[in-house]
């Protein structure tokens, strides 16, 4: 059950990277345990490609260590690092059969691999990707799914010591990433391999990762599995990273035993002890549309399927609610939102 | 008459592929339309062939009361806005912006007021002066959809709008451009392959596949009552269950059976005894001691409020949503529940026909 207690196969140790002024990297702490999934969690610009491409010996870190199963790595050139990199284009030679796309990492010099054990290989990777019925297929007759697969099987059969993916659902179809996740998910289960993936989808990074990294502006901002960093984030920043409508943000002060909004309104109890001053993060899903004391505004009611996001101006700003299923509130409907009180993230007040 | 309508559109290219296969969709002025489906099935050219940037093969377009098939796009009154920001790279944001209007001759004092009501409305004031390849992704991509809705066209043509662009940006553009659209109730054409943003911008969406549309409607319709299993599985994050197996009625009850004998429900609503295929989405299965269907855990997926569990059951592999505080392993051996009045049948078609 404990990663955490085996020891890490990857290391990176105050890693630091610049390009001209920019701070790609800084001061970037991570480890990956041997049968972790991990996933780096960031924005666009947050430093994850340069963090994937630094460990995989494609960028050289002004600063910093990069260790691989106790044997430090910053030093050696990429093929020597036996990783393989996954991108978000897949990278595959059209032409060629989808076989030979895979059969080709296996042919690389120095590997001299027996023909037969190259073709146990390529049929051991086709029948776990779902693949086998294209193999004599040309790359460029597969559509974006297929392609992913296929990419994702060539960096398999070579069987490294650690997968490195960047971004690789980014550029498919919402639905097929939905299913491809799971794919993944089973597919990391079945191989006993190290991943570290990056990616900017939140829901990516909750559903696949043991441990989930957030990264901005080249820093790390908190890691840990991703209930804890759902239910407990460090900071507003962290917290805005996940979930989907993001978590509601409330500036409020203390008055006796509750915390007051900027409009006098009470948004919760305080716990005793409490600072006279908080930002409040509120998820949408814990807060009831009625049960509350201070009237709020229905502005916009969207529903989804499963659940209802109602926009409701309330407390002197605008806050997300998620509901179960349909609702029967209206735009311009008035409610009593009701925050649980236990679930609220406190935030000082200068955050 | 309708302000928007497709008759009989179709597309066929010269090597004989067919993208669009005769398809009739009427639109209502100031209608927010999505169309949505998976790559390949026939929405961007859909959307192509109503901006005029796709000769059609057949059928008729008319908008704002008038045909405009055969229409150049300028003379057709559209606004557009693709996935790829298409900025003019030497112009600053603020002459990007203000382009389509100089370009219809306004006023210069008609034209500064239009721009300084769209930059306010989305906060572009600190970037108006800088050039695009100056400006992040995200804020390319508002530049853009700033240009377009600068002005008032009879119909605004969307493809992919927010297809590259971050999740978060995603959803605060997504919320802009609804209310954009409510403020000025221009018709809007938007496609997309995502189906939450579908269901979230839609008064209604149009599902396609292969060419044709397969449903029509609201999106609380299109999601509760999906007409077919390809609508059923599209929509919705995950897509909805389902289970082959056959009707047979016992008495005045209607009866499921699952193939080689396995589990037996029971609908609460009548259906025709024979083979048919059960729906059911995740949120009405439950994970309960009493349930009657047996299962094994394979995946549990933590999505922050809620779990999608995988499970192996006796009806056949499915995916229930669960409370976040409740943690499953593989393996795990649970009871379930199927809410009867939320199972949808499908009847099975006998191969050979539609």
């Amino acid at each position: 059950m404990n990663a955490a207690q085996k020891p890490a196969f990857l290391g990176v140790r105050g890693v630091c990277k610049r390009f001209g002024t920019t701070e790609a990297l800084c001061d970037v702490d991570l480890h990956v345990g041997a049968d972790e999934l991990v996933v780096v969690l960031g924005p666009t610009g947050a430093g994850k490609t340069t963090l994937l491409r630094s460990i995989a010996g494609l960028e050289k870190p002004d600063r910093g260590s990069i260790e691989m199963a106790g044997e430090n790595v910053t030093a050696l050139e990429p093929a020597a690092r036996d990783v393989a990199l996954v991108f978000q284009n897949f990278s595959l030679y059209p032409r060629w059969s989808v076989r030979k796309n895979l059969e080709f990492p296996l042919r690389a010099p120095g590997r001299n691999l027996p023909a037969d054990e190259v073709e146990r290989r390529v049929q051991w990777a086709a029948k776990l990707l779902k693949i086998e019925r294209y193999l004599e297929r040309p790359a460029s007759r597969l559509s974006g799914g297929e392609m992913q697969r296929v990419a994702i099987g060539r960096a398999i059969v070579r069987r490294p010591r650690l997968f490195l993916m960047d971004e690789p659902l980014t550029n498919l179809d919402a639905k097929l990433r939905e299913s491809l996740r799971i794919e993944l998910l089973e597919l990391r289960r079945s191989l006993g391999i190290p991943m570290l993936l990056v990616t900017h989808d939140q829901t990516e990074a909750l559903s696949m990762a043991d441990r989930i990294v957030v990264l901005a502006a080249g820093r790390v901002l908190q890691s840990g599995p991703p209930q804890q960093i759902y239910d407990q984030p460090a900071s507003p920043t962290v917290a805005l990273q996940l979930g989907q409508p993001p978590i509601n943000l409330l500036r409020v002060q203390r008055g006796g035993d509750l915390w007051l909004a900027s409009d006098g309104t009470p948004v919760t109890r305080a716990a005793p002890g409490s600072a006279d001053r908080a930002v409040l993060g509120i998820r949408p899903e814990h807060v009831a549309p009625n049960g509350g004391g201070q009237e709020g505004v229905v502005r916009v009611v969207e529903y989804m399927g499963a659940t209802t996001t109602l926009l409701v101006r309330w407390a002197g700003s605008e806050i997300h609610i998620v509901t179960r299923g349909r609702s029967a509130v209206r735009p311009f409907d008035v409610l009593r939102p009701h925050v649980d009180a236990a679930r609220v993230v406190v935030f000082p007040p200068s955050s | 008459m309708s302000f928007l309508s497709l008759e009989r559109v179709e597309k066929t290219y010269a090597d004989g592929t067919c993208a669009v296969r005769g398809i009739d969709l009427e639109v209502d002025e100031g209608e927010f339309i999505v169309l949505l489906g998976p790559s390949g099935c026939g929405k961007t050219t859909t959307l192509r062939m109503i901006a005029g940037l796709e000769p059609t093969s057949a059928g008729i377009i008319r908008l704002a009361g008038r045909e405009v098939t055969k229409l150049p796009p300028s003379q057709r009154d559209v606004g557009m806005v693709f996935q790829f920001y298409a900025l003019y790279p030497h112009l600053r944001v603020r002459d990007n912006i203000a382009f389509p209007l100089r370009c219809a001759g306004l006023s210069r004092q008609e034209i500064r007021a239009r721009l300084d009501t769209v930059v306010e409305q989305m906060n572009l004031a600190s970037l108006l002066d800088r050039f695009p390849k100056q400006l992040s992704g995200g804020d390319q991509q508002k530049v853009s959809l700033a240009r377009a809705i600068v002005r008032k066209p009879a119909a605004y043509l969307m493809d992919e709008p927010l297809g590259t662009l971050d999740a978060d940006q995603r959803v605060s553009l997504r919320e802009l451009i609804r209310a954009r659209q409510l403020e000025l109730k221009v018709t809007t054409i938007y496609v997309t392959h995502d189906q939450e943003e579908a269901m979230s911008l839609a008064d209604r969406i149009v599902v396609m596949s292969q060419g044709l549309i397969r449903q029509v409607g609201t999106p609380a319709q299109v999601y509760d009552e999906p007409q077919d299993e390809f609508v059923a599985s599209f929509v919705g994050s995950p897509g909805m269950n389902f289970f082959a197996g056959d009707v047979l009625s016992e008495g005045n009850k209607c009866i499921f059976v699952a193939p080689a004998g396995g589990a037996r429900l029971e609908l609460s609503r009548a259906s025709r005894p024979g083979p048919v295929t059960l729906g059911i989405r995740s949120e009405y299965v439950h994970v309960d001691g009493g349930g009657s269907i047996a299962g094994g855990v394979i995946t549990d997926e933590y999505v922050g409020s809620f779990r999608n569990l995988h499970v192996d059951s006796e009806l056949g592999r499915l995916v229930l949503r669960a409370e976040p505080s409740a943690k499953y392993q593989r393996g795990d051996q649970v009871r379930l529940r199927l809410e009867p009045e939320h199972i949808v049948v499908f009847e099975t078609t006998p191969q050979g026909t539609p």
